[in-house]
């Protein structure tokens, strides 16, 4: 397999053996994590710029941690709209980085194709952690990964994504990847919450939980966002409690060996009970740590091979 | 000096004509025209195998002055016109401040006098400041030179104002132009809602935002008895609501931008924000409808919205960028293209569009060719292919989603008021 690409943009324009081929490959960097020592020599010398327009906690860690591991060094900059308050553009913000000689971008922004946007214009590795609604590419391969390690394949699983997916790039993303791998997808929310025509990008649409996880192997929940919702809220937490939360009942629809997953931080008691969340089912933490092994494979492909 | 257009295919959609003709220009108006016409002491262009045309009418342009000079100015927009073989120009009012006084309406026409290369005639505004809340003094705006009225960019949307406008043109005999958009379905909306807004996360304006707006309209226009301008419709419902009202007899004449028949939402999958316009590019169906629209006289007229901004605003991510591209320069190109050499329309019926039925529509006696008309001439080659190139163009933007394209239609020259305002250079 041959990995030629500058940047990871988005799980749309993958090949599924461009997928397969990071899943294998972050399989020997999460071997790394469990050694006494965690560190690789791989990318010294090497300096990766995280740019974080959008609050984030973990993803950014998850970044850091696997750019530490390889040797690489990490720059972080976690800015809410800091600089562009100051009047300075995303472009010039990453063309002033670029001037200090980084060898790679990692960005997270609220706009979709803001990763593109300095992929186009700048010769240097671009990673999206997250562009608007749009994709969240490492956040997919880290589920596939999960999923794949437990269930040993992708092909003929059945999932269920449940929550806000007109606001979620995870849906999205995840959507692709396993669509590729030969899953099938379903999503289930209220209607204000299900964008138009997603039934074109291969799925199945359901407003109703019991409909949707009937016989599921993986239940991908996603987190409801109050602070993105404008009128397209359900009318409240409450009554989205009552109708979208993965209780028991419903848990027991899905494959008694299903899986329980989450891309967090999760709303402890809105859409998951702490219950399920940290119950035997849930690969949560599982997922939080394949993230580093996944995000090191991603590095290393980008960055540490010849083009 | 008398100016001579020797040779040309005069094509005038006003009369019909459509032969090989001399045309003799003499103190800024057509003095003759014939088979031949002696050149002795006259300044010739040779128009063989071109076409010549009445220039072309632009109902819908933003020259951004006063308030946005770094976006253009009326000088450089006129200078675009030139280059784009319109001759007639009419500046929208959303400037800063818009227009919606008489002393802002001279002041449009004394800054034309003085720097622009092509007739630019001022839209006001239907609401003071373009609020939304009273009318604007329509009759002295009216007096003024005000050619018609437009809140363009924001919908009229208190239905009463909307009446009270509707009615008031009345005794002024000028349209009201409709920027038809139901905000509170747009929402934030930056792209058409469908699924390209799904896949790419980005939010949707969907098309009943539009066709709520037309029906509206209608329904006000029909009580009114009024005269309603629908611009830049972008929607197959949106086109099929103005062709029930014309068959009931409302009058209604509406317009469609050239991209809008050219380009679909496929488009932003480039993240390209010069594909960021409002109304947004809509589907396949859409582009087909508009199309057929045009072809049945359901759409009287194509106007270019042309909408400059600067390479540092469009520089930014896609939820950043404003709305809008440029469109003066490439209108021609994209209406042989699209519109001609796909069947959609001849090119006599595609050059009504742009010259006699604006002149209607602005009830004034230009885009014809005949003799004592005022000499407004585009002179074309319908054949010869041109790359359009970033640094080509003459408007002090260049945000348009067609640089690189290869178009058929070169504007060869432009004569507006008798004087050349433009020459190709090759």
């Amino acid at each position: 397999m041959n990995f030629k690409r500058k940047d990871l943009l988005g799980i749309e324009d993958l090949s599924p053996e461009e997928i397969i081929f990071i899943l294998d490959t972050a399989k020997s960097f999460r071997e790394i994590l469990e050694r006494p020592i965690k560190m690789v020599p791989t990318l010294r010398g090497k300096t990766v710029a995280n740019l974080f327009f959008e609050p984030s906690t973990r993803t950014r860690l998850s970044f850091e941690l696997a750019e530490k591991r390889l040797n690489a060094d990490a720059l972080s900059f976690s800015s809410v709209g800091s600089s562009v308050a100051k009047g300075e553009t995303l472009l010039d913000t990453a063309k002033n980085i670029l001037a200090m000689k980084v060898d790679c971008f990692v960005l997270r922004h609220v706009s979709p194709g803001a990763p593109h946007l300095l992929a186009r214009e700048l010769d240097v590795s671009v990673i999206n952690a997250g562009d608007g609604a749009h994709e969240h590419p490492t956040q997919a391969l880290l589920d596939l990964y999960t999923i794949r390690e437990r269930k040993g394949r992708i092909k003929g699983l059945k999932m269920a994504i449940v929550g806000d997916i007109t606001n979620s790039r995870v849906a999205r993303s995840n959507i692709w990847g396993m669509g590729k791998l030969g899953a099938e997808v379903r999503v289930c929310g209220p209607p204000t919450l299900i964008p138009p025509d997603i039934e074109k990008m291969g799925v199945k649409v359901s407003y109703s939980p019991e409909e949707a996880l009937e016989g599921v192997d993986v239940i991908m929940m996603l987190r409801i966002q109050k602070e993105r919702q404008k009128g397209s809220l359900p009318p409240s937490l409450d009554e989205y409690r009552e109708f979208f939360s993965l209780t028991e009942e419903r848990l027991d629809l899905a494959r008694e060996d299903a899986l329980v997953m989450h891309p967090g931080p999760v709303n402890r008691g809105v859409e998951l009970p702490a219950r399920i969340a940290d119950g035997r089912k849930s690969i949560i933490l599982d997922q939080v740590t394949n993230g580093v092994a996944v995000r090191m494979a991603i590095l290393y492909l980008l960055l540490g091979r010849r083009r | 000096m008398a100016l001579l257009i020797q040779g040309g295919r005069v094509m005038d959609p006003a009369s019909g004509r459509n032969e090989i003709l001399d045309i003799l220009i003499e103190g800024g108006r057509i003095r003759e025209i014939a088979r031949h016409v002696p050149g002795r002491d006259r300044k010739i262009i040779n128009a063989s195998g071109k076409v010549v045309s009445p220039g072309f009418i632009d109902l819908h342009t933003h020259l951004r002055q006063p308030g946005r000079e770094d976006e253009e100015t009326i000088e450089t927009g006129s200078r675009a016109a030139a280059r784009g073989g319109f001759t007639t120009i009419c500046a929208m009012p959303n400037t800063e401040p818009p227009i919606d006084d008489p002393s802002l309406v001279e002041f449009v026409y004394d800054e034309a006098r003085r720097c622009a290369l092509v007739q630019v005639l001022p839209i006001a505004t239907i609401s003071r400041g373009r609020r939304g809340e009273d009318l604007s003094p329509m009759g002295r705006l009216r007096r003024a030179g005000a050619v018609g009225f437009s809140d363009d960019g924001d919908w009229v949307s208190d239905s009463n104002l909307m009446r009270r406008a509707l009615e008031y043109v009345k005794m002024l005999n000028l349209p009201l132009i409709s920027h038809c958009e139901d905000k509170t379905l747009t929402q934030e909306g930056v792209m058409n809602e469908g699924y390209y807004s799904t896949t790419l996360g980005l939010r949707g304006i969907p098309k009943e935002a539009e066709e709520v707006a037309i029906f509206r309209d209608l329904v006000l226009l029909g009580m009114t008895g009024s005269w309603l301008h629908v611009a830049h419709l972008s929607t197959s419902r949106g086109v099929e609501l103005v062709r029930e009202a014309k068959k009931e007899g409302l009058k209604v004449t509406s317009e469609v931008t050239p991209h809008h028949f050219t380009l679909t939402h496929k488009e932003v999958r480039s993240f390209n924000t010069n594909t960021k316009i409002r109304p947004p590019l809509r589907e396949e169906e859409d582009v087909a409808a508009v199309g057929q629209g045009l072809k049945d006289g359901t759409i009287d007229i194509i106007a270019t919205d042309h909408a400059p901004h600067t390479v540092e605003e469009k520089e930014v991510d896609y939820i950043s960028a404003p709305f809008g591209i440029i469109g003066l320069e490439t209108a021609l190109g994209l209406v042989i293209k699209e519109l001609v050499e796909k069947g959609t329309l001849s090119l006599m019926e595609a050059l009504a569009k742009l010259t006699v039925n604006p002149a209607r529509i602005l009830g004034m006696s230009i885009g014809r060719i005949e003799e004592g008309a005022r000499a407004d001439l585009t002179i074309f080659d319908p054949e010869k292919t041109w790359k359009v190139e970033e640094e080509e163009f003459l408007s002090k933007s260049t945000n348009s989603p067609f640089i690189g394209w290869e178009l058929p239609g070169k504007v060869e020259w432009t004569v507006a008021g008798g004087k050349v305002v433009y020459q190709s250079r090759k």
